[in-house]
């Protein structure tokens, strides 16, 4: 992951600033570290205060975290400033893409700030080493239910911090920025900085801290009356000692949390204002537009420029390795221009891969595992095949970067969702080290994982092509034909799964046998049911299409494998899905709210329309459980159409509901486009599919009604930006087998 | 060299016969509100009004709209304003990504000028524009509250 081992000195923190007497705390039990760093503090120019959570200070001290003495910006490692005239300004390491994490984060800060939310106002950081966004490694380590040790936490928050920084990330992705970011930085930082301000109002009014009351970016003394605005105290709060441990507010307290807000982007969106990556305009600026290779691993071996340099308004064709580019005055010339050369690339060999050849790779790959043992007391195997096709992410922004390379430094502007890997991805295009690249992200039109770390192909394009017309900025953008053929597409995979049932068709054994990573896809493969013998393996196949992270990740495929099976097991054995599910979760009463709350909600076992079917699925990922319960029919030219979803959702807390609810609404329609519709099939080694008439997404005609709601759950807060997508093929899938008795084990959902 | 009518503003452009409405728009007059998303006018997303009906701009040849009245989502509204439809994306958060509802909030837009109730069969033939966050449920009920002020 880290592609290189700068030190700590490189990143641009002096490397001695232990100033001891500030961040020499105690010692705690590894011997050699300290709390009192993990939140700094710092004076704002011109008054105020800044309150920033990076990370803890670890011993040797000359690795704290917490630029104070960087270069006067006054901005610590992120995160919250207060200014005089009483504005709350917080920085979140993360991108906004639509998920309205950055809103949600701030209102947790504001919460346990007593802040007026009015008045709170939301930047996103910029890509800086210090803004890395160690926290999320927290989220990850939760949801595994590993819990780390409370005298270890901040150490272990350290130590991720600097493995994100050392490999340059600032990610958003695995729905971990409220999770982590907001649930162990920024509402630490606010109940930190909410103490100070106390210590700050006591000593302003020489009254004990008993007698104040925070509220409304106000602290007030009761017997006296008195009070101040936050702004009015913020300078003198900054001198304030540090909280090694504020105190945190009980969700029973929340006043903000937990109510419906705003988001902080849409009023821009809606006005056709906000700057996404495509939308960079700059002086001068050229446009290009680019063929790569059609074979994944093909390189360009031939291009007559003749055709495109003849047509007015192009500059030059830009060979390189793997693509051929066309620059021009505008998009639009660049793209025609480009569309009138015949390229030739090489096929590094895979210019005969088709699905059928793919499929068979995986066939082959999983034969030689060979079956496993079948359980003695079994009255019944069951042996199933299922499989799922790759997919595009298909953000309706299609891949786009600018650069600029000039005077021996790169710019770069892209929306990604990890800017800081993004310029480092350019520092190594351009050649050049990465204190030397600025990058400037943008507004995303969509990620759904497609804009990640280590898939920035389009960066180090437009870097390159920057380079042919430096010092001219340039803008890279893809058309939809080249985004659907070259993306990193979720995952060919095929299952075998394999149970062996009692004389009462309860399970005695579950195997899954699946192509991929035991170590990456290994928990999505194993079912929440109470089954003794759970066994799941991996065989890796040969890869034909590079692969990435596609909303929900390895859930997406396993959660279908594992609840339409399930679901198989129930029919096998004469019950009601339902029942046969709860009949298995009583060790997981969460679980089991959730699947009854989806079936109630659904009027499960209750009269339907002639012609409709119901199926439930219910997948954890993430660190929420969702239940879905589809209804469907067949339409007259054997397509299947979903009518409605009703969703049960425990994600632990709700921070704000209207997005949480915007979040599954929206994964269970992504979700719905994936189950129904799509696939990416490989013909001569190359993608078929180029836009969306063979790639068809849900629209207002054909997406159904979708209820939702939220179990009240005191567990550990969950994501929710990508738990939704996991049950709807199952739910789907099942309800096609409820309606049609045809058990589809493939998608899309087709019936014969 | 073409001459129209941009949100109000008699526009002359410098752009060749067969440049598509949307990169005219675009680069030369240099509103980015209105997007790309497929440039074969399966998306909506570069959708505009041309004389008040809603086209695909990314199909629409620039020489085509020489004399005639386009509206951008920059122009939909007065300056500092909003129009209806904006206040109720506003209102009902309708928005993920964004990338989209330029394009959509122009289709309702023009729906709406004809036919201030449309029918579920109507609204569902005319609004076909593609949002990959799966905003529809929100856009049907801003769509429908919209609806519902403008009735008698």
């Amino acid at each position: 992951m880290a592609d290189d081992d700068r030190s700590v000195e490189e990143t641009g923190r002096p490397a001695g600033d232990d100033d001891g007497a500030e961040t020499e705390g105690k010692r705690g039990p590894l011997g050699k570290w300290t709390r009192r760093a993990f939140i700094g503090t710092g004076a704002l120019a011109g008054g105020g205060l800044v309150l920033g959570v990076g990370g803890v200070v670890f011993a040797p001290n000359r690795m704290r975290i917490g630029p104070e003495s960087e270069g006067g910006t006054g901005q610590l490692t992120t995160w919250i400033k207060i200014t005089p005239d009483n504005d709350v300004i917080v920085s979140i390491p993360h991108c906004e893409m639509g998920q309205g994490a950055l809103t949600g984060i701030a209102m947790m800060m504001a919460e346990e700030l007593e802040a007026d939310w009015s008045l709170v106002r939301i930047e996103e950081s910029p890509p800086e080493d210090h803004f890395a966004n160690g926290y999320i490694v927290r989220a990850f380590v939760d949801e595994t239910g590993f819990s780390v040790p409370g005298w270890f936490q901040r150490a272990f928050d350290y130590a991720s911090y600097k493995a994100m920084d050392v490999a340059g990330m600032q990610v958003t992705g695995g729905s971990t920025s409220t999770r982590g970011t907001g649930q162990y930085g920024l509402r630490v930082a606010g109940a930190a900085a909410k103490e100070m301000l106390l210590q700050a109002a006591a000593a302003t009014f020489d009254a004990p801290l008993s007698e104040l009351t925070a509220r409304d970016s106000r602290i007030t003394h009761g017997p006296s009356g008195r009070s101040a605005t936050f702004g009015e105290l913020a300078t003198l709060a900054a001198t304030m000692k540090v909280p090694n441990d504020p105190v945190m507010k009980p969700r029973d307290q929340y006043r903000l949390v937990g109510t419906s807000q705003n988001r902080h982007d849409i009023p821009s969106k809606v006005a056709g204002a906000a700057q996404y990556g495509i939308d960079v305009t700059l002086p001068d600026m050229l446009y290009a537009a680019i063929a790569a290779s059609p074979v994944p691993g093909g390189q360009l071996s031939e291009v007559d420029e003749a055709p495109a340099t003849s047509m007015a308004g192009v500059h030059e064709v830009v060979r390189l390795t793997e693509a051929v580019a066309v620059v021009a005055d505008g998009y639009w010339q660049a793209s025609q221009a480009l569309a009138a050369l015949t390229p030739r690339f090489t096929d590094d060999g895979r210019g005969t891969a088709n699905t059928e050849s793919i499929y068979a790779a995986h066939v082959a790959a999983l034969d030689e595992k060979g079956p496993g043992q079948p359980s003695r007391d079994a009255a019944k195997t069951v042996s199933v095949e299922y499989r799922v096709p790759y997919l595009a992410h298909a953000t309706m922004e299609p891949m786009s970067a600018t650069a600029r390379i000039a005077n021996g430094r790169c710019e770069v502007w892209a929306g990604t969702q990890d800017p800081l890997n993004a310029r480092r991805t350019a520092a190594r295009a351009a050649d050049l080290d990465v204190s030397d690249v600025v990058m400037h992200n943008q507004q995303l039109g969509g990620g759904f994982g497609r804009r990640l770390p280590f898939t920035f192909d389009y960066i180090e394009q437009a870097v390159h092509v920057a380079k042919s017309v430096s010092p001219r900025p340039v803008k890279l953008i893809w058309s939809r034909e080249e985004d659907m053929q070259h993306d990193y597409y979720r995952p060919f995979v095929v299952a075998r799964l394999r149970t062996d049932l009692d004389a009462e068709g309860r399970p005695l054994s579950w195997a899954s046998r699946f192509t991929g990573s035991r170590l990456a896809d290994g928990g999505a493969a194993r079912p929440p049911y109470e089954i003794d013998d759970i066994d799941v393996s991996a065989a890796a196949p040969p890869v034909h299409l590079r692969t990435g992270s596609w909303r929900s990740v390895q859930y997406s495929q396993h959660g279908f494998f594992v609840e339409s099976f399930i679901d198989e097991l129930a029919h096998e054995a004469g019950r009601d899905p339902v029942e046969y599910r709860a009949a298995l979760l009583s060790h997981e009463p969460r679980h089991l709210a959730a699947l009854q709350r989806a079936a109630d909600m659904a009027d499960w076992g209750g009269p339907l329309a002639e012609g409709r079917g119901r199926g439930i699925a219910i997948v954890e990922a993430f660190g929420t459980i969702v239940a879905e319960v589809a209804e469907v029919s067949v339409e007259a030219d054997n397509s299947i159409r979903v009518h409605r979803f009703d969703a049960a959702v425990d994600c632990g807390l709700v921070v704000n509901p209207q997005q949480a609810l915007a979040q599954i609404q929206g994964g269970i329609t992504f979700g719905l486009s994936a189950a129904l519709y799509h696939e990416i099939t490989v013909r001569n080694g190359a993608v078929e599919q180029r836009s969306f008439p063979d790639y068809p997404m849900i629209q207002l005609s054909n997406a159904p009604r979708v209820n939702v709601e939220f179990i009240a759950s005191d567990a550990a807060i969950g994501g929710l930006g990508e738990p939704g997508v996991p049950p709807v093929a199952p739910a789907v899938a099942n309800a096609v087998f409820a309606l049609t008795g045809q058990r589809l084990r493939t998608l899309p959902l087709r019936l014969a | 060299m073409i001459d129209f009518t941009l949100n109000g503003i008699p526009t002359r452009l410098d752009v060749a016969d067969g440049t598509p409405l949307l990169w005219a728009i675009r680069e030369q007059a240099a509103l980015t509100g209105t997007k790309f998303g497929c440039g074969i006018g399966a998306c909506g997303a570069c959708t505009v009004h041309l004389d008040g009906v809603a086209v695909r701009s990314c199909v629409t040849p620039v020489e085509s709209v020489a004399g005639r009245s386009v509206t951008t989502i920059e122009g939909l509204a007065p300056a500092g304003g909003l129009h209806p439809v904006q206040e109720a994306w506003i209102e009902d958060q309708v928005p993920q990504c964004g990338y989209c509802q330029s394009g959509v909030i122009m289709a309702v837009a023009a729906l709406l000028e004809q036919d201030p109730a449309p029918s579920d069969e109507v609204l569902e033939a005319t609004i076909t524009n593609i949002c990959r966050c799966g905003t529809y449920e929100r856009i049907r009920g801003a769509i429908r509250s919209l609806a519902e002020t403008t009735e008698p």
